[in-house]
């Protein structure tokens, strides 16, 4: 079974949004939100990535299989940095010198 | 049957002669003997430094070697062993030779990139070759920053392009079993119906894809800092040694399941084939080698115990460390219900299996005593810690490698090896091996770290020990070198299947057609159907 | 040309088998460079919540401008490359072979955008390890953003230059006619990945350029 084939306006509308995400991102970014602007500059990310793969790399066409392996590979980065990052923001949590 | 077995006319190994055939040939079988004849190598050169330290062990004082000597010998045997022999034995010549005819197809789903497998795996050999004549790296095979990084004197920068470039060939092997088991199982090959021994692949190319890549940067890193005089885990700068330590572990300790996974795989084979019985719990296995691969994720910082981790990221890599036993002792339990009431032989390979369940156990128990934070602070970086893992990577996947080495070999080469020697060789290993890393543990116990070349007076009995066992292990692997490399061309012929065993690799001739089968295999039985009244598992020994 | 049978490896059962394992294969292998550019996201989320103001501080010396423009020019060049893949699934086989270039052109005026940006760093003394100079505050993790920010844009340039190499071959092969309706898995794949090389940037920008934007 071949792919299908995505109508071209689809991806002009993708790129349109990821267009006008990026000008929304930088925007955001001269906005002093405190600890939000980090949230919403991944958030905004997050989204653009997820358009450019849903749209532009046929996820939302494919198989379930494909479906499995992309997704094993953003769970384990995100496991990779919250294992890693819970040493760091965990250290001296406990009134022993040294840990 | 005819009484005399014939060798198929044409088959795998005759059907092209001369060099650019085998450098230049996309046949799975025949990567699979090119990895098994540099991978050999690689064995003994690793040994040969293991011999190295074994000598200058049998006295207490460092008078063999100097200290900086000794650190290479330990880092090289370390980076051999590991990188270039372990990580890739039974995948890369097993697997490769195998996965496709245990699911009836005609090669890999990529036969070019494996070819590029192996030669990325000879180009990383070749670096770490030219690392041990130019005088050798001495920064432990761990490479902690910031000796690694800034203070060692040695030849880091090369050694890690070897590792870097071998990482490679892991990620495309990886790649490459995960795709044909997927897209290119036979008619009526469903996943429970496949072999235990491609379960144990697929988990263990699961570990190649999501972890090779993360020590592949690790490394980059450590080396461009050496280059560029900077780098991330330059203290100087605010740079964090343990995020190094952070960033190794993670794939370092889901290294050692690609190291034993695979051998796990093979002893599902061989006790199902030496025991002629059903695999007691297909699924429990099949779902354990998954378990253990994921799991083994979540484990790295027990490595980083006394590194300065926070106690409460320690207390969870504790507790993940223990859960990961679980899977594993679920096969060792279904290994042993299978061999209940079943018709054991004690053929060579059945020997190597057995060794490998008693063996392995014995490794994986005091595995729990140093994922036990209070037990870990005593024992850690001493040599109750290297018994530990010998007795797992020797005493487990070497002797699994072996025994499936002795297991295949008919099928590879179509003839049968002298099993009056194979048992004598299994023997010999089995005690050597045990002489040498058992005292090991009492050592560690007592107190002497690893990576010193000298110790108090009163570990030397234990150290002498240690070492005259290494000296009847190194007897034991250099004696199946030599009969097996003579069975090649002058033993008898052995027919498609001298084990009676099931699994479509032995429904083929010995040695197998270029494209495996003459006819695509329909499948409708399941893996281990031993016992059952079924025609066509023929073969036996006449 | 060479399309049909031809185009059919002898692992394989027929064209749709072999368009599925090599889509599969290339998926499994962006994972790699998932996990390979994430042991570098990782660290740089370490030392960004270790040191929030120096980070703060060396993002500002970064140029928004030429960042900006660079992730306008990298998302034209996806949507060219999507519009490639399209062309070949409908067998027009001079669009691909426009869309192709236009995404190679568009991957080299990214990649010339970037030099100018690092001759720029070169002239203000901030390439740590080659020529760096640094007269504010907490220079050491200054230097440590700035060792993040060159390692992964050139991992990520890196990347960007083996794409315009297969997307030049690919140019070739497709003018050629080895392409058709039912044999273009290369460029679907090699599509995957300049999708790939796309979202790294998509997450270096915000990382990178916009930390220190807001004063």
């Amino acid at each position: 079974m071949m792919p299908p084939i995505v109508l071209r306006r689809v991806y002009y509308w993708v790129y349109g949004a990821l267009l006008a995400l990026t000008l929304l991102t930088i925007g955001v970014a001269y906005l002093d939100l405190g600890p939000l602007n980090v949230a919403v500059a991944l958030g905004i990310a997050i989204g653009k990535a997820l358009l450019v793969m849903l749209f532009f790399m046929h996820l939302r066409y494919s198989s379930r299989l494909t479906w499995v392996i992309a997704g094993a590979g953003v769970i384990w980065l995100a496991h990779l940095l919250i294992f890693t990052l819970s040493d760091y923001f965990t250290r001296g949590w406990l009134p022993v010198a040294g840990w | 049957m005819s009484p005399t077995i014939a060798t198929p006319r044409e088959h795998y190994l005759n059907v092209s002669y001369g060099i650019k055939s085998w450098l230049l040939t996309t046949d799975h079988k025949r990567i699979a003997l090119l990895y098994l004849a540099t991978i050999t190598l690689l064995f003994f050169m690793g040994g040969a430094a293991a011999v190295l330290m074994r000598l200058e062990l049998l006295t207490p004082q460092g008078d063999m070697v100097q200290s900086e000597t000794y650190n290479k010998l330990f880092t090289i045997h370390g980076v051999v062993m590991i990188f270039f022999f372990l990580i890739p034995s039974i995948p890369a010549v097993l697997g490769n030779f195998l996965i496709p005819m245990m699911i009836g197809a005609r090669d890999l789903a990529f036969p070019r990139l494996n070819l590029a497998s192996w030669y990325l795996f000879t180009i990383g050999s070749v670096f770490t070759l030219v690392v041990v004549v130019m005088g050798g790296v001495d920064t432990g095979w761990t490479f902690y920053t910031p000796f690694s990084s800034t203070y060692s004197n040695s030849y880091v920068v090369p050694t890690i392009v070897g590792i870097f470039v071998n990482g490679f060939s892991s990620i495309l092997t990886g790649l490459n079993f995960i795709v044909t088991i997927h897209t290119m199982r036979a008619p009526g090959l469903t996943w429970f119906r496949l072999p235990l021994f491609v379960w144990a692949h697929y988990a263990t190319s699961m570990i190649f894809i999501l972890g090779t890549p993360v020590i592949a940067i690790t490394l980059s890193l450590v080396a461009l800092e050496r280059l560029f005089g900077v780098g991330i885990f330059d203290p100087a700068l605010g740079g964090d040694p343990i995020l190094f330590q952070h960033l190794f572990w993670f794939y370092s300790h889901p290294a050692v399941y690609i190291m034993v996974l695979p051998a796990m795989g093979v002893v599902s084979e061989l006790i199902t084939a030496f025991a002629k019985k059903r695999i007691f719990g297909y699924g429990f296995i099949a779902f354990s080698s998954i378990a253990i691969a994921v799991i083994g994720f979540f484990v790295w910082g027990h490595h980083m115990f006394v590194s300065g981790q926070s106690v409460y990221a320690s207390m969870i890599f504790s507790f993940m460390s223990m859960l990961v036993a679980i899977p594993s002792a679920v096969k060792v339990f279904n290994w042993t219900a299978t061999l209940y009431k079943g018709s054991i032989s004690y053929q060579s390979p059945m020997l190597y299996a057995l060794g490998f369940i008693g063996l392995f156990t014995i490794g994986g128990l005091t595995g729990l005593f140093l994922a036990s934070l209070g037990l870990d602070i005593h024992v850690t970086d001493t040599y109750f810690v290297i018994a530990h893992f010998h007795y797992i990577m020797v005493g487990g996947t070497v002797m699994a490698y072996l025994g499936a080495i002795h297991y295949w070999f008919p099928k590879i080469t179509g003839r049968m090896y002298p099993e009056g020697w194979a048992k004598f060789s299994a023997l010999v290993i089995f005690i050597g091996f045990n002489l040498t890393f058992f005292p090991q543990f009492l050592l560690g116990y007592l107190g002497m770290p690893r990576r010193y070349h000298f110790y108090p007076e009163e570990f030397q009995v234990l150290n002498v020990m240690s070492s005259a066992g290494a000296s009847i292990l190194g007897v034991g692997y250099v004696v199946p070198l030599i009969y097996l490399i003579w069975s090649m061309r002058y033993a008898a012929p052995a027919g498609p299947n001298p084990w009676g065993a099931t699994g479509l690799e032995w429904q083929t001739s010995s040695p197998p057609p270029t494209h495996n089968f003459e006819e695509t295999p329909v499948v409708t039985q399941e893996a281990y159907a031993y016992g059952m009244p079924e025609e066509d598992i023929k073969g036996g020994r006449g | 040309m060479a399309e049909g049978n031809g185009a059919l490896a002898e692992q394989f059962d027929d064209l749709a088998q072999q368009h599925e394992a090599a889509s599969l294969g290339m998926w499994i292998f962006l994972v790699t460079e998932i996990l390979f550019f994430g042991g570098l996201f990782a660290g740089y989320t370490v030392y960004r919540a270790t040191y929030p103001e120096a980070f703060h501080e060396a993002s500002h010396h970064l140029d928004l401008l030429l960042g900006g423009i660079n992730t306008a020019v990298l998302i034209t060049s996806s949507l060219t490359m999507a519009l490639a893949v399209h062309s070949a699934q409908e067998g027009r086989r001079r669009a691909l072979t426009v869309f192709l270039l236009l995404t190679l052109v568009m991957g080299a005026v990214f990649l010339g955008i970037k030099g100018t940006e690092y001759a720029h760093k070169y002239e203000e003394d901030l390439v740590p390890g080659i020529r760096f100079a640094y007269s504010g505050p907490h220079p050491g993790q200054v230097q440590l953003f700035l060792i993040f920010y060159f390692v992964m844009t050139g991992l990520h340039a890196l990347h960007l230059t083996v794409g315009i190499g297969l997307l030049g071959v690919l140019a070739y092969l497709a003018w050629r006619g080895h392409f058709s309706p039912r044999y273009y898995a290369p460029v679907e794949t090699s599509g995957l990945y300049w999708h790939f090389v796309d979202i790294v940037w998509i997450f270096l920008l915000p990382l990178l350029y916009l930390l220190g934007t807001h004063r």
